[in-house]
């Protein structure tokens, strides 16, 4: 007699486990088949083709009812199983029971719902099934979607509608899209294909609520409060093994269904396949090994001795014109090795992982040809030593080719600003060339590139390079480090001209040749990019030295000093004995007075920051940045409130200037001061900015040093007003900060540019202005103190574990 | 091997690092990557500078104090006769787990 076999869930894994059944055994079971949907076995995976309209649902069942006819399966569909009696052997549908000699439980799984306000809502949905896919085929043009989940699901449904003409938004917790197949570089050549496609892409975001009307989704609420309008709200957050019927049945679940090799759960007659099993440890959500799972649950079903052992995985995005491929493990234990090829002109990125002399990951984008070949170095643990050096060009390639440094510059395209003084594209720059102009003289003198502050030589004469070939004897200079073969002032000038926005575009569009810089050229990179785009990019706590990361300044026994700012060098009683309170509470060993008119506590300990911080801040003090590549003090004299000298407010101006420029970044440090006459009790005359009052208003000096260098200051510019003397100030920082070299203070990026050129931009009237704006811009996001943000969360202080305590017992 | 369960993965900021205090000495986590983590000494062997309070940039670390740079699969210094002690560690289901053998506990628990 045949044996009655139930299977639950008509999907990827059961309906493979069917097909093996009914071809090598079609006499060995009656089988009765149960899925939710009302409809039998169809392929999952194309439902992304049939949501952007390459496909239709018809194309993608895989078996339909005259197969199901054929081989005398029962069909349930539509009908959802609640409850299994193991004792009785019978599972119980919502239309009557049945019962079993074998069972399979195959239900997949559940998408996640962030359980945010409003998620009940009328128009929030997964990406799961049929129905699914037809609430967002409706939206077309005009229609706007938010899509939360940047993995593959996410990215599959925002490409499907987009195609379809909806404004579509991508809202994404991580700083770069499928983090777990895809590394940084990746994730960002992907971001911009999607962006050339129409869709928003947007990172580092975290939705906070849903908002709805008259039952309706409305719109996204992000936790910094931006709105995104939508019709249809889908969450493509990740899932979660569907375990609910095994778990009321008693069988062992653990994440998932607990299996054994042979597919069998902890019930002898109970076999499990698919995203509800747990193997080892392991959880699945992609469907190769879920076939192998099938099969091998269809030969234990026979009798036949089978086990399924699990494999390294490949993706790719069904994404049109996202050319992606991402294979095995290339994130993840020590003792691994990078072999990194970037070719920025064809927007091209490999990455391999190499353990010992093995192949273990593969992350390509935009060139995935080798991608199959990769995989099979990687499944087979093929020995890679002997080719280890032409490995990464492919299974083609013998021979050792480079990465051409000057292909990013090869890549810009004619209207590309290469000399932003003068407004001179590439363009012009290679037609003076042609015409003639073979050297940077004679480019200078067709074009006026490269003649005004100069920073943009280096890339001229990459031009010259890129157009004359060996005709043009380039001159060496400087790279920022070894990741890179471009100077500071090239990297600066392309991140404008690109307008490369993240660390990553950096990475992979200049072609850098390690995975993500080093500490030389990290914190420079940061600066540029914070420095270019204030609104867009985020500064990287992670690419900062750890003074800037830590807010307090690292001593040579690891313990950090705290100088909390005194503005103008003013102080109250309070706020000394707030000073006086906290050394006192955290034990401070020594309280010193500083050069720059404040006081410094030094030696606290790196656990206790974010509580000295806290109690600081609760009598008003903020940092005083005596950590940062920033503005650190504004020294000042007593002037006109008390010195029968003074001419001017020396301390409220002074006061005014730090406030005003307080908390910002700067290529190198900062510093200023006012006297209230030339007997300079300030010494501003060797101070970044150093400004002396006189009867008739403000001598604004620049350049002045007293460290390493002395230098006494040059005069930019007299006013009359303290509002100029602010206004000067503010643009003369802000030009620094735009131009010069991380790491050169004002005197040295003043050597390189002149000062001529500085005061002929501060003294145009349009362009102080700009750059007033553009200061005030970027101070709306930096001018806080970091100290309060920080005493927030004091856990990231702490150590991660003790594991020294319960050692005693 | 005993392996014990420290922390979340997300406790440790990408490209950062965090201390455990064990019975070694302090160790610190350096995440190198999203699901990547080395766990080695956080004592600088120059002059002691505190490596989790470096900048992690590839696999490697610099010093905060003098920009020693090691390499994390092997603890080697980069151009010093100088090394640091690593130690095994493992992720498991967004989980940082570490060989408690390794660093000088008896038991697991
Ligand atoms: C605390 C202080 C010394 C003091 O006790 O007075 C100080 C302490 C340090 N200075 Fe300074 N400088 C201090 C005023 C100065 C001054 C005087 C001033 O600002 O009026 C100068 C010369 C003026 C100038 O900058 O031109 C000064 C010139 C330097 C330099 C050389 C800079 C240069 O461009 O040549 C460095 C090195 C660097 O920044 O690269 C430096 C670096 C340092 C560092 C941060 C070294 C380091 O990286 O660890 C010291 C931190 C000590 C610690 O462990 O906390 N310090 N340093 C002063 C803090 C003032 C404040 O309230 O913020
Ligand atoms: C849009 C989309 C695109 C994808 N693209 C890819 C891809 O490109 N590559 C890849 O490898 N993977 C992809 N996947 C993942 C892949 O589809 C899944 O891994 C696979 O479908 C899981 O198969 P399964 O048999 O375990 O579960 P499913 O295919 O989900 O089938 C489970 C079935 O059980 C039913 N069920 C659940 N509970 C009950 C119950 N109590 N009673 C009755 N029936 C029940 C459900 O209705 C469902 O039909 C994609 C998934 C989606 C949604
Ligand atoms: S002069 Fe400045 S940098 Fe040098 S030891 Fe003194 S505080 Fe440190
Ligand atoms: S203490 Fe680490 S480099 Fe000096």
């Amino acid at each position: 007699m045949k044996q009655k076999l139930v299977i639950i869930g008509a999907g990827m894994a059961s309906g493979r486990l069917i097909e093996t059944l009914v071809e090598t055994a079609p006499d060995a079971y009656d089988i009765t088949l149960f899925n939710a949907e009302p409809r039998g076995n169809y392929n999952r995976l194309m439902l992304s083709p049939v949501l952007s309209g390459e496909k239709t649902y018809d194309e993608i069942v895989t078996h339909d009812e005259a197969f199901y006819d054929a081989h005398g399966v029962t069909c349930r569909f539509g009908e959802w199983v609640t409850g299994i009696d193991r004792a009785a052997k019978v599972v119980t549908g919502t239309h009557g029971p049945v019962a079993y000699d074998k069972l399979v439980i195959g239900t997949g799984s559940l998408p996640f719902i962030i359980p945010l306000p409003g998620h009940d809502l009328d128009g929030v949905i997964a990406y799961r099934d049929l129905e699914d896919t037809q609430r967002m085929m409706a939206m077309g043009a005009g229609r706007r979607v938010v899509v939360i989940g940047g993995g593959l699901l996410g990215l599959e449904a925002a490409a499907g509608m987009a195609a379809r003409g909806a404004d579509v938004t991508v809202v994404h917790i991580m700083g770069h899209l499928m983090e777990r197949q895809l590394d940084e570089a990746a994730g960002y050549l992907l971001k911009t294909s999607l962006e050339d496609k129409g869709i928003t892409v947007r990172l580092q975001s975290n939705s906070k609520e849903i908002l709805g009307e008259n039952g309706h989704v409305k719109a996204l609420m992000l936790d910094d409060g931006t709105e995104l309008p939508c019709d249809l709200l889908v969450m493509a957050v990740g899932i979660r093994p569907n375990v609910a019927l095994g778990k009321e049945a008693g069988l062992a679940v653990g994440r998932g269904i607990h299996v054994d090799n042979q597919m069998v759960t902890s019930d002898p007659d109970i076999l499990s396949v698919g995203e509800c099993v747990e193997h080892q440890g392991a959880v699945f959500g992609l469907v190769a090994p879920l076939y192998e799972q099938a099969k091998v649950a269809a030969q234990t079903l026979l009798g036949q001795e089978a086990a399924f052992v699990q494999k390294s995985l490949s993706t790719k995005l069904k994404v049109t014109g996202c050319d992606l491929f991402s294979a095995g493990d290339f994130a993840d234990a020590p003792g691994r090795e990078d072999i990194v090829f970037r070719d920025p002109s064809r927007g091209v990125y490999k990455r391999l992982v190499i353990e010992k002399d093995r192949l273990i990951g593969a992350v390509m984008y935009g060139d995935t040809a080798d991608g199959a070949w990769f995989f099979g170095l990687i499944k087979d643990g093929t020995p890679i030593d002997d080719m280890r050096e032409t490995l990464i060009f492919g299974p083609a390639f013998q021979g050792g080719a480079q990465a051409d440094p000057l292909s990013a510059v090869a890549a810009l395209p004619p209207e590309a600003e290469i000399c932003g003084c003068n407004g001179i594209c590439k363009g012009t720059i290679t037609e003076a060339i042609a015409g003639g102009a073979h050297d940077l003289a004679a480019v200078r003198s067709t074009t006026k590139a490269s003649a005004s502050c100069g920073t943009c030589t280096g890339l001229v004469e990459q031009v010259l390079q890129v157009s004359l070939g060996d005709a043009f004897q380039m001159p060496t200079a400087q790279p920022i480090c070894g990741c890179c073969d471009l100077s500071h002032e090239d990297v600066r000038r392309l991140i404008k001209a690109k307008a490369l926005k993240s660390q990553p575009a950096v990475w992979q569009e200049l072609g850098w040749k390690t995975p993500n810089g080093c500490h030389v050229c990290r914190p420079a990179v940061n600066f540029y990019l914070l420095a270019d785009w204030p609104l867009e990019y985020r500064d990287d706590p992670q690419s900062r030295f750890v003074n800037e990361r830590k807010h307090a300044n690292i001593q040579k026994d690891g313990t950090f000093s705290v100088v909390p700012r005194m503005w103008g060098g003013i102080t109250t009683p309070d706020e000394l004995r707030a000073i006086a309170d906290a050394a006192d509470k955290y034990a401070v060993p020594t309280v010193k007075v500083t050069g720059g008119q404040r006081i410094d506590l030094l030696g606290v300990k790196g656990e206790d920051l974010p509580h000295i911080w806290a109690d600081l801040n609760r009598a008003g003090l903020v940092s005083g940045h005596a950590y940062s590549k920033g503005l650190r003090t504004v020294k000042t004299c007593v002037g006109t409130d008390h010195c029968r000298f003074g001419t001017q407010d020396s301390t409220g101006l002074g006061i005014k200037l730090e406030q005003a420029l307080w908390g910002s970044w700067t290529p190198h440090k900062v510093k200023l001061a006012v006297s209230g006459c030339p007997r300079n009790c300030a010494e501003a005359t060797c101070k970044d900015v150093g400004i002396v009052c006189v009867d008739s208003g403000y001598q604004v000096g620049v350049g002045g040093a007293a460290g390493m260098d002395v230098k006494e200051t040059e005069r930019l510019i007299d006013v009359a007003t303290e509002a100029e003397a602010i206004a000067v100030t503010v643009a003369f920082v802000q030009l620094y900060r735009e131009n010069a070299k991380y790491l050169d203070r004002p005197y040295k990026w003043l050597g390189k540019v002149g000062l001529d050129w500085v005061r002929e931009r501060i003294l145009d009237p349009a362009e102080r202005q700009r750059l007033v704006d553009a200061f005030e811009l970027s101070q709306s996001i930096y001018r806080k103190d970091p100290w309060a943000e920080h005493a927030a969360r004091p856990r990231a202080y702490a150590p991660l574990a003790d594991l020294t305590l319960e050692a005693a017992e | 091997m005993s392996w014990i369960d420290i922390a979340a993965i997300d406790d440790i900021p990408e490209r950062g690092a965090r201390v455990v205090k064990t019975p070694v000495g302090c160790i610190a986590l350096f995440r190198t990557a999203v699901a990547e983590v080395f766990a080695a000494s956080n004592t600088c062997p120059h002059k002691g500078g505190p490596l989790a309070d470096g900048i992690v940039h590839g696999q490697k670390v610099t010093c905060p104090l003098h920009n020693w740079v090691f390499d994390l699969n092997t603890g080697q210094a980069v151009g010093e006769d100088a090394r640091i002690a690593t130690y095994p560690v493992r992720i498991e289901a967004g989980r940082v787990l570490l060989d408690g053998m390794a660093v000088g506990k008896r038991s697991a628990a």
